[in-house]
């Protein structure tokens, strides 16, 4: 997750012909109507990310490990980012409680939606794994993560073959949204959402995960960037098709124009 | 360069075909993707405008060795500052601070050095990847064709009798002499080979390196190179040493002759001069 994004300002060249050549000279917004929002030309550059998506898959094992680092690697708390303290309603009863009502939701193409407390998620096997956060801005910061892996919770419930995507639906809505707006979304294909390190996480560096990094739960998804991890999460959704979500791309920083693969 | 397609001692005067199709076109799709890759590079650099050494950043400990911020002096006036292990430069006007005075802003690379001009890291990324793409079919297409047509031994790599003529052609470049011959000079072929197997492949390996999925895939790539954040501060001094690359090539260039050099590497045809003729070190 990221803050500090400004919505692209919406530009017009009022002539084609601008030599690359004079570009230094002219300034670089000469291209800025090219490259905001929904132009054809950055559409095309944005399919390069289908490319790299599908080398990636090519190159890289279903189940190949992100690395994992030593205790002693962590030397300093996992740095929040993007919301980091939810002012919605349904969070702000949750939170005052503990989180002790909260239930998470699993359903959309499954066989037996079910939800399921905290305290019964982490009954169940945990994974603990010590990762590199990397944030799409750049930085880079290495916590524990304590949490049950997601291919469990698919297995009981049992994904119907037609789904393709799972879809993490959360509390927050980074207080861009507004009534009836979709708060903060994110979605992964089922490669990644049964990856051995994608895991639904209640804890970091050994205590109970913080509101700042995403309370009661948040997903690792450790070969893609921080904004792909989810905070807050409310339910989870499979689904055959990302149209019926946002604004169809696929996540809240997606519709925004970030890629929907992030594993670069 | 396919100067043998005449002779290797063509006439003052004589009309040769100094590059080859390859060499051209290669050297037009880089020259474009790179001038997309450094300025979206730029943008992207802007989202998080700090370098640091190791695998992480250092919020609460200390591993940054190059900034750029905003920063408020005493008096209250927003400055920018450029650090660099440690020490503080005031760069306001460029670096930091930008833009006219009644409407500063406050970023690291000003916006006429950045794509889009505006705070857009979505976009910069989008650009730098499609860019990305071309540059390394670039790299390969080119590799490959000269390891074939034997390109880089031929042109690229000096021999050792070459590599005892370094003095002789730096004094020979101080002077602005040069051999007109349709071949490169040993420090030609020193820097072509320094950008071409050095700094490519380096850019292109520090860039794979921030890709957490190809830590996965090639986790060997975090131990060449230090940790992904090295990477990171690798890939920017990789993009500082093009860059005066390319200005040193654009002022060669200007000082060799531009209209006979950019006709050879544009239509690959060069006229030979009579100065130091026959390829031979004028004694």
């Amino acid at each position: 997750m990221k803050t500090g994004f400004k919505l692209s300002r919406r530009r017009f060249l009022t002539s084609a012909g601008v030599a690359a050549s004079t570009l230094p000279l002219a300034g670089c917004d000469a291209l800025d109507g090219l490259l905001s929002g929904d132009s054809a030309v950055r559409a095309t550059m944005a399919s390069a990310n289908g490319l790299t998506y599908r080398v990636q898959r090519l190159l890289i094992g279903a189940d190949t490990l992100a690395p994992e680092f030593s205790a002693s690697e962590i030397r300093q708390g996992q740095r929040p980012n993007g919301s980091t303290d939810p002012n919605d309603e349904a969070y702000l009863a949750l939170r005052a409680d503990a989180f002790s009502t909260y239930r998470l939701q699993v359903h959309g193409l499954v066989e037996q939606p079910a939800s399921y407390s905290l305290q019964e998620l982490r009954n169940m096997p945990a994974r603990n794994q010590i990762t590199r956060h990397d944030c799409v801005e750049g930085w880079s910061c290495i916590a524990k993560w304590s949490g049950v892996p997601l291919s469990r919770l698919l297995d009981e419930v049992k994904v119907k073959p037609e789904a393709r995507f799972v879809v993490f639906h959360c509390f927050d809505s980074l207080n861009m949204g507004g009534a009836g707006q979709p708060g903060y979304y994110e979605s992964i294909d089922l490669i990644d959402a049964r990856h051995p390190q994608t895991i639904l996480a209640y804890g970091c560096n050994d205590a109970t995960l913080t509101v700042a990094n995403g309370a009661p739960l948040r997903v690792r998804i450790e070969r893609q960037l921080g904004y792909k991890m989810a905070k807050y999460i409310r339910s989870i959704e499979l689904a055959s098709t990302l149209a019926p979500f946002g604004r169809g791309k696929g996540g809240f920083w997606e519709d925004f124009g970030y890629d929907w693969y992030a594993g670069i | 360069m396919a100067g043998n397609v005449e002779t290797d001692s063509p006439e003052a005067g004589q009309v040769i075909l100094r590059h080859g199709a390859i060499t051209r076109i290669t050297h037009w799709s880089w020259a474009v993707a790179l001038f997309f890759l450094l300025l979206s590079g730029l943008q992207i650099f802007n989202a998080h405008p700090t370098l640091y050494i190791g695998e992480q950043s250092g919020f609460e400990f200390k591993n940054d060795i190059f900034s750029i911020r905003a920063m408020q002096d005493a008096q209250g006036r927003v400055e920018g500052v450029t650090t660099i292990f440690g020490a503080g430069f005031d760069t306001t006007g460029v670096l930091g601070v930008s833009g006219p005075d009644t409407a500063p802003s406050y970023r690291a690379f000003p916006a006429w050095a950045t794509l889009p001009s505006y705070q857009d890291l979505a976009t910069g990324r989008v650009i730098h990847f499609f860019f990305a793409w071309i540059f390394v079919v670039t790299f390969f297409v080119w590799l490959l064709s000269s390891l074939v047509n034997r390109h880089l031994r031929r042109d690229i790599l000096p021999s050792s009798r070459e590599i005892r003529t370094i003095p002789q052609s730096i004094r020979e470049h101080l002077r602005f002499r040069f051999r007109h011959d349709g071949r490169y000079n040993v420090l030609q072929k020193l820097s072509y080979a320094g950008v071409l197997l050095i700094l490519f492949p380096l850019i292109i390996l520090t860039g794979l390196t921030m890709s957490p999925s190809m830590n996965a895939a090639w986790p060997w790539l975090l131990d060449i190179f230090g940790g992904r954040q090295t990477a990171r501060t690798l890939h920017f001094v990789a993009m500082l040493l093009l860059v005066a690359f390319f200005v040193i090539h654009i002022v060669m260039v200007i000082a060799a002759g531009p209209i006979n050099e950019l006709r050879s590497i544009l239509t690959g045809r060069y006229r030979v001069s009579g100065e130091m003729p026959g390829g031979e070190f004028r004694k």
